[in-house]
């Protein structure tokens, strides 16, 4: 269940691959094998991931690979789109309709935790839409559930109506009535947790719609949910056409693949996501950042997205002539630093890579250091950047000046500059890669 | 106790979605189609592809070895093979005289009802039972296991909303030693693993009974909704680092869901599941039983 595994794991499977060049389908098919493994331990609906698998494979093959990606990171870039597009866009809005006072009807199984969000969603509508909201209690089954929806409106500063273990149907007509007569604008009903293969309860369910005809129809689910997702929110959506869906419990460490299976099965938007135990614990769901997480990829993507708007690639190919021809020069070697600042710290890049944000520890990368670095270097002379060969003595010395740092600083950087370029032209004679792994994958300490 | 019903009531609830698992097993050949559809019903069973593949393994060497040919006797074979994973002989201690049994899980799986029904199980074998409503938290959490305790006819301890959990269990075991009573159930409040605080709490809880009952034994339950996928693994590694988990309660069985993932907590944990829900009804709480389970699983 490690969290990082997916793109490890891709990134073995690419191993072989130095090139860059189209993804075969060979290896589309070793990486989706992987992506399957992934979204099923994420419980992703099994026949949701097969149909998924095959629409991202038939894209991926044949696809070119971005300058600036390794073939996994495409692939993932691929997989990333094609699941954010099936989770649907952002779509937190609700509909109050037209009828007075409007009805949002909250449906679901046994502790998914509707009567919390009950209260959540009350306090959101008091605060963001600034209506009066009544809090309807329909759950005449459990013990207490009427209790606990009068403590959680209490919280969420809203009236509570009840009628006891009244008929839910009749119940809620009253509320409604009386909404109306004391003017307020949103009836949100709290029904009985029910099984979607209970017949009678899902009859009931269907007649308290048809009493309230409500402005939205939610459906309440656990973010834990496994494969079973996929039945339950196609039942309910059946009985009583669903207008959204909102996922609880997200504050826990599941991947949530459930979120998927339901938006596909159902067409549904997700609404909201419950993020905790406080009133105010309700958020608007993002589809992309669900689309990462059910992957497990960290922010692996947000390093993608970064690294393809930084790097230009004519100066990548360029660079990669210089170090190959040995004209690797100090002036490369300060572009170079300032596409790595477009890309956001050295910390902030690291902990985006799934991994390495534990990792790091105490191995903080020392950003006064770079900039020390950049200063010296922009105390050059564009010829000296260009030939650090001429930097006798006294050029050092108004280096350091000039810098504001010292001579020292200055030898330890014109050193570093003079090994790296060393250690590049006995790369390129073939083992870039290996090398460069293990000086940490940039030639320079900063 | 034993309604006869039990299988009957899982068969039932698990059979609606059975269907297509039936015609999975008809009279044809082993192939590999066979075995991919196998792995397909583990799947969606929520048993993960892990265990789904460790068990297909299984059964491959099974029918080479006893040279089967016929679906139907490796579904069999298959049967056998699970029902052996989720298998175990340890005793419940609860039966063997008092005990505590703490209650505990994620939220909304179903704890204060499985407590109910536990109360009332004991109480019909003719114990007397002790509840501490040591969820503080929820709203009217207390008030619903009063509910349940009422039902089934036992004491209660409870304090006011807010309330330390470990105060509650302190003086619900003063009051059990006073009645002399002879089974402590201790309902919790649902947290989420992942929360370092709450867990803590948990184990507080845990040391004060360790303390005050030392000499009697306790079963750490943790409660799992059986539409639980992949995470009730994490969960129940959390749980037991914290608590010392001792069995698993499988909830809602009554619903579509098979509660799979249970087959991998006990390869991974040696955890016993000891027993399932399998409806609302103060009865619906029935022993678990490894071939009846593995049968209606398949």
């Amino acid at each position: 269940m490690a969290f990082e595994g997916i793109s490890s794991k891709l990134q073995s499977v690419f191993k072989k691959l130095t090139g860059k060049g189209r993804l075969s389908e060979k290896e589309v098919r070793e990486a989706m094998r992987e992506i399957k493994l992934a979204l099923l331990e994420a419980d992703v609906n099994f026949l949701v991931v097969k149909d998924f698998v095959k629409r991202v494979e038939a894209r991926a093959v044949g696809t070119d690979v971005l300058e600036s990606l390794t073939p996994g990171q495409m692939i993932i870039k691929i997989v990333n789109e094609e699941l954010t597009s099936l989770m649907g866009s952002t779509n937190a809005k609700l509909e109050f309709g037209s009828k007075k006072p409007a009805v949002i009807l909250m449906a679901g199984l046994q502790g998914a935790g509707k009567t919390t969000m009950c209260g959540k969603l009350a306090a959101l509508v008091k605060k963001q839409y600034g209506k009066t909201v009544l809090l309807c209690a329909c759950d005449i089954y459990r013990p207490a559930a009427i209790d606990q929806l009068k403590v959680v409106g209490g919280k969420a500063e809203v009236p509570v109506f009840e009628r006891g273990t009244q008929k839910p149907e009749q119940t809620v007509v009253e509320a409604i009535e009386y909404a109306r007569s004391h003017f307020i604008d949103v009836v949100i009903v709290d029904t009985a947790g029910r099984l979607h293969i209970d017949g009678d309860m899902m009859e009931e369910l269907k007649r308290v719609r048809d009493a309230c005809e409500p402005a939205e129809i939610l459906l309440v689910i656990d973010a834990m949910t496994g494969q079973d997702a996929v039945n339950a929110a196609k039942a309910f959506d059946e009985t009583v056409p669903l207008t959204g869906v909102i996922i609880t419990k997200l504050d826990g460490d599941t991947r949530g693949g459930a979120a998927l299976s339901v938006r596909s099965v159902t067409g549904k938007p997700i609404k909201f996501a419950g993020t905790g135990e406080k009133m105010t614990d309700i958020e608007p769901f993002h589809p992309d950042r669900m689309a990462s997480r059910i992957l497990g990829m960290g922010d692996v993507l947000t390093l993608i997205e970064k690294a393809e708007k930084a790097f230009d690639e004519k100066k990548a190919k360029e660079l990669e002539r210089k170090m190959r021809t040995d004209a690797f020069t100090l002036e490369d070697f300060l572009d170079q630093m300032e596409q790595m600042k477009d890309m956001g710290s050295m910390e902030e890049i690291m902990g985006m890579i799934p991994g390495m944000s534990g990792k790091m520890g105490n191995l903080q990368v020392d950003e006064k250091a770079m900039g020390r670095t950049k200063a010296i270097i922009q105390a050059m002379t564009p010829k000296e950047r260009e030939n650090p060969d001429i930097l006798n003595a006294s050029r050092r010395r108004r280096i350091a000046r000039g810098s504001g740092t010292q001579i020292q600083d200055v030898n330890r950087l014109i050193n570093q500059f003079d090994q790296s370029r060393k250690l590049m032209k006995q790369l390129t004679g073939g083992k870039l890669g290996k090398k460069m792994k293990r000086r940490g994958g940039f030639p320079f300490k900063f | 106790m034993e309604k006869k019903s039990w299988f009957t009531k899982l068969k039932e609830g698990l059979g609606k979605t059975n269907s297509w698992f039936a015609g999975l097993f008809g009279g044809e050949r082993i192939n590999d189609e066979f075995y991919e559809e196998l792995e397909e019903a583990m799947i969606l069973a929520d048993m993960g592809m892990d265990t789904a593949e460790k068990l297909l393994d299984a059964l491959r060497e099974t029918v080479k070895r006893e040279k089967l040919t016929a679906r139907d006797e490796a579904k069999d074979a298959l049967i056998r093979l699970i029902a052996d994973t989720v298998r175990h002989d340890t005793p419940f201690l609860a039966d063997q005289g008092p005990c505590t049994v703490l209650i505990v899980g994620v939220n909304g799986v179903g704890k204060t009802t499985t407590i109910g029904k536990i109360a009332n199980l004991y109480k019909q074998n003719g114990r007397k039972p002790m509840i501490a409503a040591a969820d503080t938290f929820r709203a009217a959490a207390a008030e619903q296991l009063g509910e349940w305790a009422n039902r089934a006819d036992c004491p209660m301890v409870r304090h006011q909303e807010g309330a330390d959990p470990a105060a509650v269990v302190f003086d619900a075991i003063a009051s059990y030693r006073a009645k002399g009573c002879d089974l402590l159930l201790v309902d919790t409040a649902g947290r989420l693993h992942n929360k370092k605080n709450l867990m803590n709490e948990l184990n507080k809880i845990r040391r004060v009974i360790a303390r005050e009952l030392p000499d009697t034994p306790c079963e750490v339950l943790l409660v799992l909704d059986a539409t639980t996928g992949q995470n009730a693994t994490a969960q129940a590694k959390a749980f037991m680092e914290v608590c010392e988990l001792t069995g698993v309660v499988l909830t809602k069985l009554d619903g579509t869901a098979k509660g799979g993932v249970t087959v991998q907590i006990h390869d991974t944990l040696n955890v016993p599941v000891r027993f399932i829900g399998v409806g609302e009804g103060i009865d619906d709480l029935q022993r678990f039983d490894a071939d009846e389970f593995a049968k209606a699983l398949l």
